[in-house]
């Protein structure tokens, strides 16, 4: 009787944490992936982007996430030094050792970005969760943020602008570069670059809430060494980087 | 009576020959603006790393120039030398006109110049730019009140203070020139403390060079022969501002080359770097500043044709000096992975930038030029602004 009893116990007491999973997980997966956010409802500052991107899972040749970005964005190939480039692979090699890295550049979208401090007209501006943009409409193309970017992260618009892609105006004589695809994080998705990355099975580049201790990103920059580009300039970029 | 004949009475053919060649250089200087708008800067020689090109090299000359002809002007007017408060209302004049010049070609090569109100109306107080629009308008008003001062009689009593005023004016103004490169906190070529104060005192050079090019042009148009001792006084303190710019230029270096992490650069830009070292040296130190220090101290030297010919070579080296600074210091890359080096990148990182003058750019400065050559010969034309000597004020000084 004993164990009949003990076995219906142990049937009732896994039932329950199954119906319970069941019920609230998906609660718990819309907490963490939902981050959409309702249309007029301002970006909050209890939230901070950031990317960690992981130079070892990064692939020598890979360029889906430029390619990703570019199709995103909608900026044409570049061909010269007079065309954009929002996000570009490098190949470095550390001089003491020899190691060779791969790893993507873009924006490193600091906490105290210089491009917002010297943009005259407050076209480059950070928004709340951290995410640094350039009005389109207010920008008059002095290129001093490019002058003052530590991350040659800027491009400026040389030429006319001919197809556009709805979601991402693009305008001559401006200066635009990476906008961690706001339109998408806005939307709760992840930006273009990441989900390319991880479709590829690199997963070098883990995007998320760095004010969220729970977060994929935070736990990762929690258990594994990384650093920021520059970091003695004091910027407080959103970005890290595994394995420099 | 000689010395009461103003240029507009001596040839009116000469002042409409000129107008004209200037409205010639200034037209083809805004075709080249409107080329570069319709077409965007592609047809320019700048792209995303060397950002500021020509027109920003034509600009700052102008601008620090500007500052630096008042010079002249505060020296009469502060420190009270009859000499310099003959010229003060010339040097006032070329202020204005040299700022008009430079501020245009500024603002024809932003990527959109018809924003030109979106600049007036949204203003951020943490950019060096924003705050140099109010020193720029403030340095208008300041002088052409200072001018006013001066030439209306009622209100001469107001001159000195009005000259302080401008003094304090100008010594900011350069100094925020200068602060526009010293905020940039990643680029090894600026970030400096002593930017601001080397940039005052380029700016004595190059304003006294130019005011001494006007003014031999103005005493040959008219005639009239400048005093020997006055030409001997002016000619000694463009000596003295060359050898102090030389002097500030080289604490900057100096200071550079004391830092690991700016050795690099140095190097780049006083040895290895191609067309930077050999304007650096050839283009600054010996045609710019070596040169005209030996017309001007050479004994037997350092009369007229000697000091026109300084003042000339004096400009020449200003835009070797602001060629190296603004793009040199482009074009060496940012160190953005210290202690990696750059295996492959489709930016540029870690490579020298390229850059090529353009046509359209040169053509867009030297408009800014001939814009502040427009403004000053209206001027001397409409009003009294050649110095008239007292011979006795030579002697009081």
């Amino acid at each position: 009787m004993s164990d009949i009893n003990h076995g219906r116990r142990q049937f009732l007491a896994q039932g329950s944490a199954l119906a319970a999973g069941i019920a609230i997980a998906p609660g718990m997966l819309l907490f963490d992936f939902a981050h959409a956010r309702p249309a007029g409802v301002p970006a909050s500052s209890a939230v901070r982007w950031g990317m960690l991107i992981d130079t070892t899972q990064c692939e020598s040749g890979c360029d889906a996430c430029v390619t990703a970005c570019r199709k995103e964005n909608g900026w044409p190939e570049p061909k010269t030094a007079q065309d954009v480039q929002w996000i570009r692979k490098v190949e470095i090699k550390q001089i003491s050792t020899g190691k060779q890295i791969n790893l993507p550049m873009m924006c490193q979208h600091c906490a105290e970005p210089p491009c917002v401090d010297v943009c005259p007209t407050a076209a480059s501006f950070k928004r709340a969760d951290g995410i640094v943009l350039v009005d389109k409409h207010r920008c008059i193309g002095c290129r001093y943020c490019m002058m003052a970017c530590p991350y040659q992260a800027r491009s400026f618009v040389h030429e006319p602008v001919v197809d556009h892609s709805s979601e991402m105006p693009r305008g001559q004589g401006t200066v635009e570069s990476c906008t961690l695809c706001v339109d998408r994080v806005d939307r709760g998705e992840q930006p273009a670059c990441v989900e390319s990355c991880a479709k590829e099975g690199h997963k070098a580049l883990v995007f998320g809430d760095l004010n969220n201790p729970n977060s994929e990103i935070s736990q990762r920059i929690r258990s594994v060494a990384s650093i920021k580009l520059r970091e003695d300039l004091g910027l407080d970029t959103a970005f890290s980087f595994v394995g420099l | 009576m000689a010395q009461e004949k103003t240029f507009a009475q001596i040839e009116s053919r000469y002042f409409w020959l000129l107008a004209a060649l200037g409205a010639l250089v200034v037209g083809a200087g805004l075709y080249s603006a409107y080329f570069m708008e319709s077409h965007g800067h592609v047809v320019t020689g700048m792209n995303n790393h060397v950002v500021w090109g020509m027109p920003h090299v034509f600009a700052i000359f102008m601008i620090v120039a500007a500052s630096g002809v008042l010079n002249v002007a505060s020296v009469g007017s502060v420190f009270g030398k009859h000499v310099y408060k003959a010229r003060a209302p010339l040097a006032g004049l070329l202020s204005i006109a040299l700022l008009a010049g430079g501020l245009t070609v500024l603002m024809l090569d932003l990527g959109r110049p018809d924003r030109i109100i979106v600049a007036l109306t949204n203003y951020n107080p943490t950019s060096m730019f924003a705050w140099n629009a109010l020193l720029y308008s403030g340095l208008f008003t300041t002088v052409a009140l200072y001018l006013w001062t001066l030439m209306e009689k009622r209100m001469n009593p107001w001159s000195k203070p009005m000259g302080f005023v401008v003094f304090g004016w100008r010594i900011i103004l350069t100094t925020g020139t200068g602060l526009i490169f010293a905020f940039l906190v990643a680029r090894q070529a600026y970030a400096s403390a002593i930017l601001p104060p080397m940039f005052i005192v380029l700016s004595f050079a190059w304003g006294l060079a130019v005011f001494l090019i006007v003014q031999s042009a103005m005493f040959s148009w008219n005639e009239l022969k400048l005093n020997p001792a006055i030409q001997q006084r002016m000619k000694n303190l463009l000596g003295v501002f060359i050898v102090g710019s030389l002097y500030l230029v080289a604490a900057y270096h100096l200071t550079n080359l004391y830092f690991a992490r700016e050795s690099a650069f140095e190097h780049f830009i006083l040895v290895s770097g191609g067309i930077y070292p050999a304007l650096f040296w050839g283009g600054y130190v010996v045609v710019g500043s070596a040169l005209p220090l030996l017309l001007i101290f050479t004994p037997g030297m350092g009369k007229g044709i000697h000091v026109l010919a300084a003042s000339l070579l004096t400009l020449a080296g200003a835009f070797a000096l602001l060629y190296v600074f603004i793009i040199g210091g482009e074009a060496f890359p940012l160190d953005i992975f210290p202690g990696y080096q750059v295996i492959s990148s489709s930016f540029g990182d870690g490579q020298v930038a390229s850059y090529a003058p353009s046509l359209p750019e040169i053509v867009l400065g030297t408009g800014g030029l001939a814009i502040a050559f427009m403004i000053t010969i209206a001027g001397v034309r409409a009003l009294n602004f050649l110095p008239h000597d007292d011979p006795k004020a030579v002697h009081q000084d």
